[in-house]
C-alpha cells in the first residue's frame, strides 16, 4: 500500500519532513465506485423530491424538531462561540500539519498492536477491507454507522466479494433493509416515517436471512425498536468481524473514538475478533485534551444532546479484552485534493454533525437524495464537488440560496456560503477551458457585464427595458413569459418596468426639475 | 454628512421609488445625498453565480465611483453585504494593491439603510407616518451577513400609525437567492410557498423588507396568487409622511377598507 498523496515523498518510508502543500495536483475520488456523485443534476432530482408530499412532511417535522433541540442546548452554553473557535483552530492546525499528525498516529497505532493501511482512494480502501475480511475466513461482518464506508461504497464491494455487511445502527438498518440510500449524515432514514419503517421491517427482516419481525408488528416506536433489537442481537453474537468509521483519532496515543446513541457501536467494537476501522485522514485531533472541545461541540450540534449516550474509545489491541486484531484504514479519496485549495480546504474541518443540513431551507424541502452524494445539504454541496471534482458535481455548489444559516450553525465555523461562491467560480472556470462555445448562461453574464461596464450603456439598456411595460399593460404585472424567463414566471409575476429609471429621474431633477416633492416624501 | 447613494442596479432599473425614498429619508434627517452616476452594478449577480472574472471591471468601477464619500448607503442588505464582505477578497485576488486598499476602505464605510440610520446616525424615529398593518421579513444577507439585528423593526415601531405584526418563521429564507430563483426554480418556489403562507397568516396588508430583490420574489408570488398583500420596501415606509392637512389620502382609505373586509 502506498502512502497518501499528502506526502509527495510517498513510499519513502518514514522520512516525514515535508510540511505544506503538495507540489502536483492531487487526484480526486475515482468514478465508478462509491457514492459521491449523483445520476442527475440537483435541480432535476430536487423537482422529483419536491413533489413527494410524504417526504416533505417527514423532513419538515424531523428537521424542525432537531433544529429546536439544538438551539436549546447551544443557547445554554455561554462559551459556545469560543468553543467553535477552538474547534476550528484545532482542525486548522491538524490540516496544516496533516502529514506530521498522520505519521504520529500511525506510529502510535502500530506501537499498540494495530495495523495501519493507507488507501489512496475508494478502490484501494475497498480492496484492503475485502482482503482483510477474506483473510479471517468470515463471510459476514457487522457495521457501525460510518460515512466513510458509505462514501466508498464498501457494502457493495463486500457484497461483490460474497461478504454480507450488516448495518447495526437503527437508521442505517432501515436504509439497508429498504434497499435505499441514506439521506442524512446523522439520521440516514430521516425521509422515512414510522409507518414506512414498520412495513420495511415486516417485509425485509426475515428475507434478509435474519431474525424476522414479530407477527402483528405495529408502528409504535417501542415495538419497532424491540424488533430491531432482536434482529440485531443475533448479528452481533454471530459476527467475527466488525467494520467501523471513526469520529476522531487521537494522534498522541493512537486512540480511536466513535460517538453514538444506541450502543450498537459499542457491541461491534467489543464483541468480534477483528475490528477494521475506515477513517477519512482528516479525522485526527492532536491530543486527548482536544476531545474536550469536540465532545461538547458534536452531540449538541448533531442531536441536540448535551452528551451522547455512548462514547467508545480504543487504543490498539488489549489481550483478553475486545478484538484480537485491529486494522486502521486511512482514506484519502480526494481529501488531499480538497486540502490543496486554500479557499476550500476548511470543508475538511467538518465533524459530520449535520447541523447545517437541519437548518438548511433547501435540504429541508428536497431531502438528501437530491444531492446524489452521501454527503447532502450545505456541507455536501461543498464537500462532494471537492472530493469528486467540480466537473462531476457542477450543480451542487448552486444548490443554495447563500442564506447563511449553515455558517451560523456550524460548530467548526466553516464559511459554507463563501465556499459555495468560490466553487461556483471553479465550475464556471472549468467550463472556460474546454474550448467549447460558451453556455447560454455565460453569454448572458458576459453581455450583462459588458452593458454594466459603462454608465451610458447601462442607462440605454434601462430605457430599452421600458418596452417590458407593454407586457404588463393589462394587469399591472407581467405574467407568464417564454423560456428562459419562464423559470421566473412559472410561479411568480414580474413587476412592470418603471417609465423612468432612477438615474434618469435623478438626472432630470438635478437639471432643475426640483427635489421638492422628494424632500416631502410623498407617497 | 456627505452620503453617496449606492442605489443598486435593481432599484435603478426596476424600483426607482425605492431610490427616491432612500434619498428622502436621509435628506429629511439633514444630510446631503449625492448619487454618483458612474455607478452601475456592484457585480453581486456575477460574483455569486461564479463569474468573478466578469465582475472585476464592475468592482473597479464601483470602488472608483464611491471614492471620497464619508458614507455609502444602499437600500439593500445583499448589495451592501457584497461590498462589505467580498470586495476586499475579490480586490486582493487581483494582486492590485491600490485596488485592494480602496476596496477595503469602501467596505468599511458602506452601509445598508437601516443599520446606517440606527447604528451610525443613532436615529430610530425618522418622522414617518404609515397607517397600515405591516409584517417584516428579515432578508438573509441583512440578518446573517450584515447582522443588522433589530434595526429595521426599531425603525418600523417608531413609524406613526404603523401596526407591526410578527412574521412566523421570519428568519427562514424566502427562496430568492439571486440566480438560484432561476437555476433551482422548483426549490425556490417551494420555499416561497412557505414564506407566503407565513405572510398571509399575519393578516398584514403590506410585507416589507430591506431588499427589493427578495421583495420582488415574495411580491411576485403574492401577485400571482392575487393575494392582495403588497410588497413595500422599508425605505418607502420610512419615507412616507402624514398628509399635511385635510382628510386621509386615498391609500389610507383603501387600507381601512381592506381591513374591514378582513
Amino acid at each position: 500500500m502506498t502512502r497518501p498523496a499528502v506526502r509527495p515523498d510517498a513510499g519513502q518510508a518514514s522520512s516525514a519532513t515535508f510540511l505544506g502543500l503538495p507540489a502536483v495536483v492531487p487526484p480526486t475520488a475515482p468514478r465508478g465506485v462509491g457514492m459521491l456523485r449523483g445520476d442527475e443534476p440537483f435541480p432535476a432530482a430536487a423537482r422529483r423530491a419536491l413533489a413527494d408530499a410524504q417526504l416533505r412532511h417527514n423532513l419538515g417535522k424531523a428537521t424542525g424538531t432537531i433544529r429546536a433541540r439544538r438551539a436549546g442546548v447551544v443557547a445554554e452554553l455561554d462559551d459556545w462561540d469560543r468553543l467553535r473557535a477552538a474547534g476550528a483552530a484545532i482542525k486548522d492546525d491538524v490540516l496544516a500539519h496533516l502529514d506530521d499528525y498522520l505519521t504520529r498516529l500511525e506510529e502510535q497505532v502500530v506501537a499498540r498492536g494495530g495495523v495501519v493501511h493507507w488507501a489512496r482512494d475508494a478502490v484501494e480502501a475497498n480492496r484492503i477491507v475485502v482482503d482483510l475480511v477474506r483473510a479471517t475466513g468470515a463471510t459476514e461482518a457487522v457495521k457501525v454507522k460510518s460515512m466513510a464506508t458509505q462514501e466508498i461504497g464498501l457494502n457493495e464491494a463486500l457484497a461483490d466479494a460474497g461478504i454480507a455487511a450488516w448495518e447495526t445502527d437503527l437508521a442505517e438498518l432501515i436504509v439497508q433493509l429498504g434497499h435505499d440510500r441514506p439521506s442524512h449524515i446523522v439520521v440516514p432514514a430521516i425521509h422515512r416515517n414510522r409507518a414506512e419503517i414498520r412495513d420495511i421491517f415486516a417485509r425485509e427482516m426475515g428475507a434478509a436471512g435474519g431474525v424476522p419481525a414479530p407477527d402483528g408488528l405495529t408502528d409504535e416506536p417501542r415495538a419497532l425498536a424491540e424488533a430491531a433489537r432482536a434482529h440485531l442481537r443475533q448479528r452481533f453474537l454471530s459476527a467475527k468481524v466488525a467494520i467501523s468509521g471513526a469520529n476522531f483519532a487521537v494522534a498522541e496515543t493512537g486512540t480511536l473514538c466513535v460517538v453514538e446513541s444506541e450502543g450498537n457501536g459499542r457491541m461491534c467494537l467489543t464483541l468480534p475478533d477483528t475490528l477494521i476501522t475506515v477513517m477519512g485522514l482528516e479525522k485526527i485531533v492532536p491530543t486527548w485534551r482536544d476531545l474536550e472541545v469536540f465532545l461538547q461541540l458534536l452531540p449538541r450540534s448533531a442531536t441536540g444532546e448535551r452528551m451522547n449516550p455512548y462514547t467508545s474509545m480504543w487504543t490498539g489491541v488489549a489481550p483478553g479484552d475486545g478484538p484480537r486484531a485491529f486494522h486502521l484504514v486511512l482514506l484519502d479519496n480526494g481529501r488531499t485534493a480538497t486540502l490543496a485549495d486554500p479557499a476550500g480546504r476548511a470543508a475538511l474541518r467538518c465533524i459530520r454533525c449535520a447541523a447545517c443540513l437541519n437548518v438548511c431551507p433547501v435540504y429541508e424541502r428536497t431531502g438528501g437524495h437530491a444531492y446524489g452524494s452521501v454527503y447532502p445539504g450545505p456541507i455536501g454541496a461543498v464537500l462532494s464537488p471537492q472530493l469528486a471534482g467540480v466537473t462531476d458535481n457542477p450543480s451542487l455548489p448552486y444548490a443554495s440560496t447563500l442564506c447563511g444559516a449553515c455558517l451560523d450553525a456550524c460548530p467548526v465555523a466553516i464559511d459554507i456560503p463563501s465556499m459555495l461562491v468560490h466553487l461556483r467560480a471553479r465550475v464556471v472556470d472549468a467550463g472556460r477551458g474546454t474550448g467549447r462555445p460558451p453556455s447560454a448562461e455565460r453569454a448572458v453574464m458576459a453581455a450583462a457585464a459588458w452593458t454594466m461596464a459603462k454608465p451610458g450603456r447601462w442607462a440605454r439598456a434601462l430605457r430599452a427595458a421600458r418596452l417590458g411595460r407593454l407586457l404588463g399593460r393589462r394587469r399591472g404585472a407581467i405574467g407568464r413569459l417564454p423560456p428562459p424567463l419562464a423559470s421566473w414566471t412559472t410561479s411568480r409575476d414580474l413587476p412592470v418596468p418603471p417609465a423612468e429609471s432612477f438615474r434618469d429621474r435623478w438626472s432630470r431633477r438635478q437639471a432643475g426639475d426640483g427635489l421638492g416633492s422628494l424632500r416631502e416624501g410623498q407617497r | 454628512m456627505r452620503i453617496g447613494l449606492f442605489v443598486t442596479c435593481l432599484v435603478d432599473g426596476m424600483f426607482p421609488d425605492v431610490g427616491d425614498a432612500t434619498v428622502a429619508v436621509l435628506e429629511r434627517l439633514g444630510h446631503e445625498v449625492d448619487v454618483p452616476l458612474a455607478q452601475t452594478c456592484c457585480g453581486q449577480m456575477h460574483v455569486n453565480t461564479g463569474y468573478a472574472r466578469e465582475a472585476l471591471p464592475l468592482v473597479r468601477r464601483h470602488v472608483a465611483a464611491f471614492a471620497g464619500y464619508e458614507a455609502v448607503v444602499a437600500p439593500s442588505g445583499s448589495c451592501a453585504g457584497l461590498v462589505r464582505h467580498h470586495y476586499p477578497a475579490l480586490a486582493e485576488a487581483t494582486g492590485d494593491a491600490a485596488l485592494a486598499a480602496a476596496a477595503a476602505d469602501l467596505a468599511a464605510r458602506t452601509y445598508e439603510l437601516s443599520e446606517f440610520l440606527v447604528g451610525v446616525l443613532g436615529v430610530t424615529d425618522v418622522g414617518a407616518h404609515y397607517p397600515h398593518r405591516v409584517t417584516y421579513h428579515p432578508t438573509c444577507h441583512s440578518l446573517r451577513l450584515l447582522r443588522v439585528g433589530d434595526a429595521p423593526t426599531r425603525l418600523l415601531r417608531a413609524v406613526a400609525g404603523l401596526e407591526l405584526v410578527e412574521l412566523p418563521a421570519a428568519e427562514a429564507c424566502c427562496g430568492f437567492g439571486g440566480t438560484f430563483a432561476l437555476k433551482n426554480a422548483d426549490t425556490s418556489t417551494a420555499m416561497l410557498a412557505d414564506k407566503m403562507r407565513d405572510v398571509l397568516s399575519t393578516g398584514a396588508e403590506v410585507v416589507t423588507a430591506g431588499d427589493s430583490s427578495c421583495l420582488m420574489h415574495i411580491g411576485g408570488g403574492l401577485s400571482r396568487l392575487r393575494a392582495g398583500v403588497r410588497p413595500v420596501h422599508l425605505a418607502e415606509i420610512l419615507a412616507s409622511t402624514a398628509p399635511a392637512a385635510g382628510p386621509p389620502v386615498a391609500a389610507t382609505a383603501v387600507s381601512a377598507a381592506a381591513r374591514a373586509v378582513r
